[in-house]
């Protein structure tokens, strides 16, 4: 199916320039029935926490009182994704069309890019630009700044972004109040992943009805997804309601070589590979099951890797990148990372299992921010995923994966 | 009709002193760490009294009891899975 996201040159072309997006899609669109056509289009977030945009967009425009703000989210913390990086390098006049259609929409004063410090390509592409439209007759219609946001997982999260454009420090804060109520200068902000300004950018030229054509489940539209594992990983562009299968077909990861898959990410959960071959990504139909999509993260975990011992490598990580403010995350996290590692080598204790289950069911809605409620998902979809292999890690210290699959 | 009352932990200010949970055994729990577990928001109306004095002591004022009903909207997913950043 053709791309819409990343339609236009090809993707080895590098960034796509003003001349050749306007040929493409003509001017930037009017917002004045903006917010009416995302809410029909049923765009849903592409941060990770999939909120339906237009609900978003509205409820800004009507706190903002015309001088609202709008943060354009850019800050890849997840690592397993790419496609926040990708779709800034590639199509950056795409992601400003949506943070310029969103100011006008919302009624901001200011467009604020906050874009991982890391993603260098991203952040020339979209500093030539931002560059390419201040010379045109026109000029920007409202400022726009890109801000480097600090390499760090928890600098993504909304209010940390907020906290950082304003104060230069990127740790969640405490809610209420939220970005839509006091964000960036204290006013009203849109916090918006940039791969949804970019969907919104296409649904105000073409139309809610245009959008819906594509996407097989109750989602409509396309995404970006990132996939690892397989012969041939990378960032794509799906229909949301694609199997796992089609999506393993396109990457090159067979099942009969695949023994689990994980899905959003580290803020989403596993699924044992003969499982999550038929699940659709469709984030609405994912939730029901209490699965995420998340940021659009597919891994393939291959068959003769042990899966505790990915777990217990993805929770040392998420337990290292907490922002070190909440009491349940510092200390939740961390023992639950050194006991999920005990028992990757082969050293648990007597009740490790039991106290990993207490622990992770302990956690959600204990932090500021979510940082912790993902790492509970992520362990209890572990513990169910991998259940046998916990059990034999716990009681032998042995793992079927044998020597390879030992941690170091 | 007067609103029930909601207990709310500011996660960031809590340092674990765990005298909310001394005084409201009924509705707090402690983590090993000693951080409060909510059993229940929602405070029943007989432990209001209670609450209120929980909120007083709490030496780093991270405890408050508030009137009104959860926000929304709340641009934020259901705590599993979860979510991190703007979407």
């Amino acid at each position: 199916m053709a791309a819409r996201i990343l339609a236009g040159p090809p993707l080895d072309a590098g960034p796509e320039s003003l001349r050749d997006h306007l040929a493409r899609l003509g001017p930037r669109p009017n917002a004045r029935a903006a917010i009416k056509e995302l809410e029909a289009s049923g765009l849903l977030g592409r941060g990770g926490a999939g909120f339906p945009a237009g609900t978003k967009w509205r409820t800004v425009a009507a706190r903002g009182g015309g001088d609202a703000r709008v943060l354009a989210n850019g800050a890849e913390g997840e690592p397993l994704s790419a496609k926040d990086r990708a779709l800034m390098t590639l199509r950056p006049h795409l992601v400003l069309d949506g943070a310029l259609l969103a100011a006008s929409a919302v009624g901001a004063a200011e467009v604020v890019l906050y874009v991982g410090a890391e993603h260098r390509h991203a952040r020339s592409a979209l500093s030539r630009a931002i560059g390419e439209r201040a010379a045109t007759r026109g000029g920007l219609p409202v400022p726009v700044t890109i801000v480097d946001a600090p390499t760090a997982y928890v600098a993504g999260e909304e209010t940390a972004a907020v906290h950082f454009v304003n104060d230069r420090d990127a740790r969640p804060t405490a809610v209420p109040p939220r970005p839509f109520e006091a964000g960036v200068d204290g006013r009203p902000t849109l916090v918006q992943n940039v791969e949804t300004l970019a969907c919104a950018a296409l649904v105000a030229r073409r139309g809610a009805a245009w959008y819906r054509e594509r996407g097989s489940g109750t989602t409509p539209g396309t995404t970006l997804i990132t996939v690892t594992g397989g012969s041939s990983p990378g960032v794509r562009e799906i229909d949301l309601g694609t199997t796992v299968a089609d999506v393993a077909g396109m990457a090159g990861a067979r099942l009969a070589e695949t023994s689990a898959v994980l899905l959003g990410g580290y803020f989403g959960g596993w699924a044992p590979a003969a499982d999550a071959w038929e699940i659709a990504l469709d984030p609405a139909a994912l939730r029901e099951r209490g699965r995420t999509l998340g940021a659009g993260v597919i891994a393939f975990l291959p068959a003769g890797q042990c899966g505790v011992r990915a777990t217990a490598r993805i929770i040392a990580y998420m337990a290292a990148q907490s922002a070190a403010q909440c009491g349940p995350c510092v200390f939740g996290l961390r023992a639950i990372g050194d006991t999920l590692e005990r028992i990757a080598v082969g050293t648990g204790r007597s009740g490790d299992l039991a106290r990993l289950d207490r622990w992770g069911r302990q956690l959600p809605g204990r932090g500021a921010c979510r940082h912790p409620d993902g790492a509970a998902g992520h362990l209890a979809s572990a513990l169910d995923a991998f259940g046998e292999e916990f059990r034999l890690h716990a009681a032998t210290g042995r793992c079927s994966a044998g020597a390879a699959g030992r941690a170091a | 009709m007067i609103p029930r009352r909601r207990l709310h932990v500011d996660r960031i200010r809590c340092d674990g002193y765990g005298m909310c949970a001394e005084l409201l055994p009924e509705l707090i729990d402690l983590d090993d760490w000693g951080y409060p577990i909510l059993r229940a928001d929602v405070v029943p109306r007989e432990f209001e009294g209670l609450a209120r004095k929980a909120v007083e002591v709490c030496p780093v004022l991270a405890l408050r009891l508030t009137a009104e009903p959860r926000r929304t909207p709340t641009p934020i997913a259901r705590p599993a899975p979860a979510s991190r950043s703007g979407s």
